[in-house]
């Protein structure tokens, strides 16, 4: 709760919002203790008072009675109506969507029947069908508005609880022997209940709104009494050529409802955990750059990572996602990368065209060279001529990083129409071939897909098309097989196999599976908490892994045809990279550490082509 | 007595009627399957996406109501009326540790709610029946307090397998319980089960669709393709020495160390439309043995060599 | 397509069929004697009783419910007492009026509020974004009636730029000029609210696309920015914010009941409230049935346009 505060108050505006309605609360709460005129008290020789006249601080209105008065007087009315139709509201509102969203079949399709027809009306015909019937008056407002947000709750929470009532932890709660009551109750509703809180937080405002509204139209409140809104109606006759009067109780309604809007905001931001930790900030074309130090020297590979650092900026948290990696491929070559989740693999692969999300990445350090040319820090332009042109990637899943609302044959041709001057049709003619050099059977007709219709395979197979769509000189695949089932896998791999031997292309093939890199990869680098600690030919690294951290790996990893057993697990976590260990990052878990290992930055020896992070390494290389 | 007893288990999902039209057959997700799993086996079930694995697994464990056919727990038949009485004879353990823990209870909160429903025990016995469990996972008791968003994936994986072992159980339903995980993790939790197992003498159905892990953990493996089982053998058997095609295109495509890259024979790799299954063998389309009477006649499993049986009319030499 | 269109027509019925018995329902909770109410304490029991009968209330209420709908289906919706003439007649004149400030409102808001949501999220944290974000909390928190009146006193009685009020000029008015010269003030006013609620969501519609692996993909094939934003990202947002431009069309045609009574616009909304205040109860019931009917079927055009923009919708 504590934290939840902090959160809300660290939002300068919510803040702000906080402070204009509290002192409004205030002010409504101490009425009967305020010297105030009695608000309905008419002296008919006092109207129309301007502003700042003796006795009347904010004038008086067209039957003389004291605006002041008649404002907090109406203000405390249209807040206490305005939140009791929140609170109604919602109760109702979510109750039937939780019960709804929770049950669903046939009880969800009757209920979700009746608020779609509610929700068929514009909101107000059915407010004002519901103030005729009852006829004009607060309550019957109140009542009013109350009815006519009731579908609005249900329908949001219900959507909310279907999402929930799918999850996992509901089926576990059943398994522990509890019913159904128990399990709305103990179960939902803490989760729905943060969700509740913001959908009323932002629509309070709304229904102070509302209402005032309803009284504006001579439908509320009745006179004398005064809410806001028939304030603002009975002074309306008058508004041109008195518009103080006017003017105040719209200045009141408009601070209410814009300090709640601005609360409610904050409220909404501090409890929805997606927006805590600024994830909804919109990632730059390219990965912010902020090198500090020397910039290393080129060399003369064909793509060479040098000493790259990228890290994550997330509130004061800095995460070493990759500290310091040095990679190279030539033409021809395919380099694997592997290591856990956490490792950096992707990151580092990501940041060679500027593909981190930033926020929150940042390249601190380091130089990515194709063909001798830096990339790290290049004007933007460049290295969009360069994207997919000379360095093209693969992705995990291809269901998500293709665009589901264009066909694949457009997005293929716009791959290579984004780098070459051609016609529509001729693009279209490439694409076709690109499927079919990814032997996509019935390429001409496929190509007219979408991607929601393909399957993962040969959603994979249209990857992979794109990325060879201008012919690029290195491949980037970012584990472009976790995704898939295993007999699909065999597939992809040997495809890209074959397209890499006939094409002469450089594959750098980030992954986590040993056999994969074992089947495909010419050399191989093994990262551990954001840096390389092993490197070298497949055959050799597979064979005699010299780090203790890459031989534990491969034993702990099943393999077919191994048999039952017992596997040699390496107890402990990989660590986190906003605390890194000084020294070797893996000492932790190893039992060959000493002392030497805690301390001071270990170096990457070896004679080429293999090298090792480690001062007591398993074989000397 | 077998521990659990599958017979002819089916699951249909039915489609939504459409507006005009006759009403359409819907989804088999799972064809009548039967098998049987020993007292303190391990029984591996493997398969690909879309095979009905998790299906069956939430059938067993009474989270889904079976189209057809029986399953009998010790020897009695599933009862799912008094859940307290159920929940003591099988538990599930879920795929994914964080969506299965509720974000908002505390561990202890987890942990205390299947020994209250489901054994009815007091305070100070819920409190020390919770330590031995958390001894038994190798968790600390402190973690109690916290959420599970504080926990790691291994973690909280552990959490999900305490949670089942306290309601006691005789069986528990293992759904890709190390898929989520990291290797060097997936290692310790294969590990602990093996261990709770032996310990607790526990019979494990164990869901995955990684081979060499079901290969490590189970005594007989059972391969399922497009809902029904293809083939049934003891895990150290089956991949070597498979009947059928399929179980020898998954050994096949399986990534190993030291075997060159080859796509295994294959015709294609679409499985079949669910809605409109094939006559015939489902596996028929992408099998290179393929023949006019696989593609009418759907073959039943039938025994092949010793402690083996194979769904198929042209089953591998053995 | 056609076949879509006509499910969703097909389905539309039980939904209005709905919308009817909901109407009727609400007008049955009437306290009292409706004819009573109709006709003042002063009425003769006769004269109640003969009203009683016209208006088919001694029926019992299944039967006078079907009497109603089969009365609207051939276009009788009964006649208004308070401006003796059948009900349909006003309807139709008023919800043109209705129609033409709401319509104008609604294309203002949709463009407007899509546009500031897009460069609010492809400048975020900018001084655009800022600017566009305080101006749209302005917005939504001011009272649409209250916004109409200052903009009255200000472009009006202050600078007279403009007309006060109606629809057209009592004199020499009644041409497009004279229509547009009126509608301007109206139909910002009315646009306001609904614009600010769209571009917020257009934003974080924006943000929350931008953030997807198809993004990153159109990126690292070298897509220009432009197109990424324009294209590929709007595109994929439109799949969220058209439903609630669907939404905002029933707020904007709620709000033009306040910015008719404000800018004395002759439409279906200032008929509305005066018919409550003057218990004109036909003409309240076949004014609601008639314009949520209407919406209704705007609806399903959203529906329409919705599963033309996402092949993914079964059509």
């Amino acid at each position: 709760m504590s934290a939840f505060l902090r959160l809300l108050f660290r939002n300068r505006l919510a803040a702000l919002g906080a402070v204009v309605l509290a002192v409004i609360v205030i002010l409504v709460l101490i009425i009967p203790v305020l010297p105030l005129q009695n608000p309905d008290a008419t002296a008919t020789a006092n109207r129309f008072q301007k502003p700042f006249s003796a006795g009347h601080p904010l004038g008086t209105d067209h039957l003389g009675r004291d605006l002041l008065s008649r404002l907090l007087h109406g203000t405390r009315l249209s807040l206490a109506v305005g939140i009791a139709a929140a609170i109604i509201a919602a109760t109702i509102g979510s109750a039937i969507g939780i019960v709804a969203g929770y049950f669903g079949g046939r009880t969800d399709n009757v209920i979700m029947r009746l608020v779609d027809m509610l929700m068929a009306f514009p909101y107000i015909l059915l407010a004002l069908a519901i103030v005729a019937a009852l006829g004009p008056g607060l309550m019957n407002a109140l009542i009013a508005v109350a009815a006519v947000n009731v579908p609005f709750f249900a329908r949001n929470i219900r959507g909310i609880t279907v999402g929930l009532a799918g999850r996992e932890f509901i089926d576990a709660a059943r398994l522990a022997g509890m019913g159904h009551t128990r399990i709305i109750l103990t179960e939902l509703l803490p989760n729905v209940l943060p969700v509740i809180v913001i959908a009323m937080s932002t629509t309070v405002g709304w229904m102070i709104l509302e209402t005032a509204g309803l009284s504006f139209l001579g439908l509320g409140s009745q006179p004398p009494q005064a809410d806001l809104g028939s304030m603002l109606g009975e002074a309306r006759s008058a508004m041109i050529s008195h518009p103080h009067t006017s003017i105040v109780p719209g200045i009141m309604i408009f601070l209410i409802v814009m300090s709640i809007n601005l609360l409610g905001d904050g409220v909404r931001d501090a409890l929805d955990p997606r927006l805590r930790s600024g994830a909804l900030s919109r990632p730059r074309a390219t990965t912010l750059v902020r090198r500090s130090g020397d910039i290393p020297a080129p060399t003369d590979d064909l793509l060479a990572i040098r000493d790259l650092q990228t890290q994550f900026h997330v509130g004061r948290h800095i995460y070493r996602a990759v500290g310091g990696v040095s990679l190279a491929v030539r033409p021809g070559e395919c380099l694997g990368v592997i290591g856990e989740s956490g490792s950096g693999k992707s990151v580092t692969a990501l940041s060679v065209m500027g593909l981190v999300a930033s926020p929150p990445g940042v390249i601190t350090g380091g130089a990515v060279y194709f063909r001798g040319q830096d990339l790290i820090g290049a004007p933007y332009e460049t290295l969009r001529q360069k994207r997919g042109d000379s360095v093209a990637y693969i992705f995990q899943d291809p269901l998500s990083t293709l665009h589901p609302l264009y066909r694949i044959g457009q997005q293929l041709a716009e791959a290579i129409r984004s780098h070459h001057g051609i016609s529509r049709a001729e693009a279209h003619r490439r694409a076709v071939q690109l499927l079919k050099d990814v032997r996509i059977p019935n390429a001409e007709s496929r190509v007219n897909d979408y991607p929601h219709e393909m399957s993962g395979g040969m959603r994979q197979r249209v990857g992979i098309a794109m990325a060879l769509a201008n012919e690029p000189d290195v491949i980037i695949a970012d584990e472009p097989t976790t995704a898939l089932d295993v007999t699909v896998q065999a597939q992809i791999l040997s495809l890209l196999d074959d397209l890499r031997r006939e094409r002469g292309l450089a594959i750098v093939f980030i992954t986590h599976d040993f056999g994969v890199v074992a089947q495909l990869c010419d050399r191989v680098a093994v990262m551990y908490a954001g840096r390389i600690v092993e490197e070298g030919p497949t055959a050799a690294v597979l064979d005699a892994p010299a780090h203790p951290y890459t031989r534990r790996l491969i034993a702990c990893v099943p393999e077919l045809g191994g048999g039952r057993r017992e596997l040699a697990a390496i107890p402990g976590l990989p660590p986190m990279v906003d605390a890194l260990p000084p020294g070797c990052a893996f000492a932790p878990r190893c039992d060959k550490a000493q002392d030497s290992c805690r301390s001071g930055e270990i170096a990457l020896t070896g004679t080429a082509p293999r090298a090792v992070r480690c001062l007591y390494p398993e074989e000397a290389v | 007595m077998p521990a659990l007893k599958v017979d002819g288990l089916a699951k249909t999902f039915p489609l939504k009627k459409p507006l005009f039209g006759p009403a359409r057959p819907g989804v088999r997700a799972v064809r009548p399957v039967s098998f049987q799993v020993e007292t303190g086996e391990t029984l591996g079930v493997v398969g690909e996406s879309g095979c009905g694995k998790s299906t069956l697994a939430r059938m067993l464990v009474g989270l889904l109501e079976p189209s057809e056919g029986t399953i009998e727990i010790a020897g009695k038949a599933q009862d799912t009326a008094d859940p307290a009485a159920f929940g003591k004879l099988i538990q599930y353990v879920f795929q994914d540790p964080n969506s299965s823990l509720n974000p908002r209870k505390t561990i202890r909160q987890v942990m205390e709610a299947p020994l209250k429903r489901l054994h009815a025990m007091s305070g100070p016995d819920r409190d020390r029946r919770i330590s031995e469990i958390f001894a038994s996972v190798n968790l600390r008791d402190e973690f109690l307090g916290r959420y599970p968003h504080e926990f790691s994936g291994g973690q909280a994986q552990r959490i999900g397998i305490a949670r089942a072992l306290a309601a006691d159980p005789r069986i528990i339903v293992l759904d890709e319980p190390v898929s989520a995980l990291d290797v060097s993790v997936q290692a310790q939790v294969l590990n602990l089960l093996a261990d709770l197992k032996s310990r607790f003498g526990l019979t494990y159905l164990f869901i995955t669709h990684d081979l060499a892990v079901v290969e490590a953990v189970s005594d007989r493996i059972v391969v399922l393709y497009f809902g029904a089982v293809v083939e049934i053998g003891k895990a150290e058997s089956i991949f070597a020495n498979p009947r059928h095609p399929y179980t020898k295109l998954l050994a096949d495509s399986a990534p190993v160390v030291g075997r060159p890259l080859t796509a295994p024979e294959q015709k294609g790799t679409e499985l079949p439309d669910p809605l409109n299954p094939p006559p015939g063998c489902a596996f028929a389309g992408r099998c290179p043995r393929a023949t006019d009477l696989c593609r009418v006649q759907d073959p039943d499993l039938k025994p092949m060599g010793e402690d083996q049986l194979a769904a198929c009319h042209h089953p591998l030499e053995g | 397509m056609g076949g879509y269109i006509l499910k969703r027509l097909i389905s539309a019925i039980p939904v209005l069929l709905g919308i009817t018995i909901i109407v009727f329902l609400i007008m049955s909770l009437i306290p009292g004697d409706p004819a009573t109410a109709i006709l003042g304490s002063y009425a003769t029991p006769e004269n109640v009783e003969k009203l009683n009968r016209d208006l088919g209330l001694d029926k019992p209420m299944v039967q006078r419910y079907f009497i109603w709908l089969g009365n609207m289906l051939t276009g009788d919706f009964g006649r208004s007492f308070s401006l003796n003439r059948p009900v349909i007649d006003e309807v139709l004149e008023r919800f043109n009026a209705t129609l033409i400030l709401a319509g104008t409102a609604f294309v203002l808001c949709s463009v407007l509020g899509i546009l500031a949501g897009v460069v609010s999220a492809a400048r975020q944290y900018g001084f655009a974004d800022k600017a566009i974000t305080f101006v749209v909390l302005i917005g939504i928190s001011v009272p649409s009636f209250f916004l109409g009146m200052m903009m009255i006193l200000l472009f009006a009685v202050n600078l007279r730029w403009l007309p006060v009020s109606g629809m057209y000029a009592i004199y020499g008015g009644g041409d497009l000029p004279d229509l547009l010269n009126h509608l301007v003030m109206p139909a910002l006013a009315l646009a306001a609210v609904a614009t600010g609620v769209i571009a917020r969501l257009s934003r974080s519609a924006m943000l929350e696309v931008l953030r997807q692996d198809f993004i990153r993909t159109a990126r690292a094939k070298g897509v220009p920015e432009r197109r990424v934003i324009m294209g590929h990202a709007l595109r994929a947002a439109m799949v969220s914010i058209i439903p609630v431009l669907g939404i905002q069309a029933g707020f904007v045609l709620s709000g033009a009941v306040y910015i008719e009574i404000v800018f004395q616009w002759p439409g279906v909304g200032r008929m509305l409230v005066d018919a409550i205040l003057k218990r004109d109860l036909l003409l309240v019931q076949g004014g609601v049935v008639f314009v949520a009917a209407c919406y209704v079927l705007f609806n399903i055009a959203v529906d329409v346009a919705q599963s033309l923009l996402d092949p993914r919708i079964k059509t």
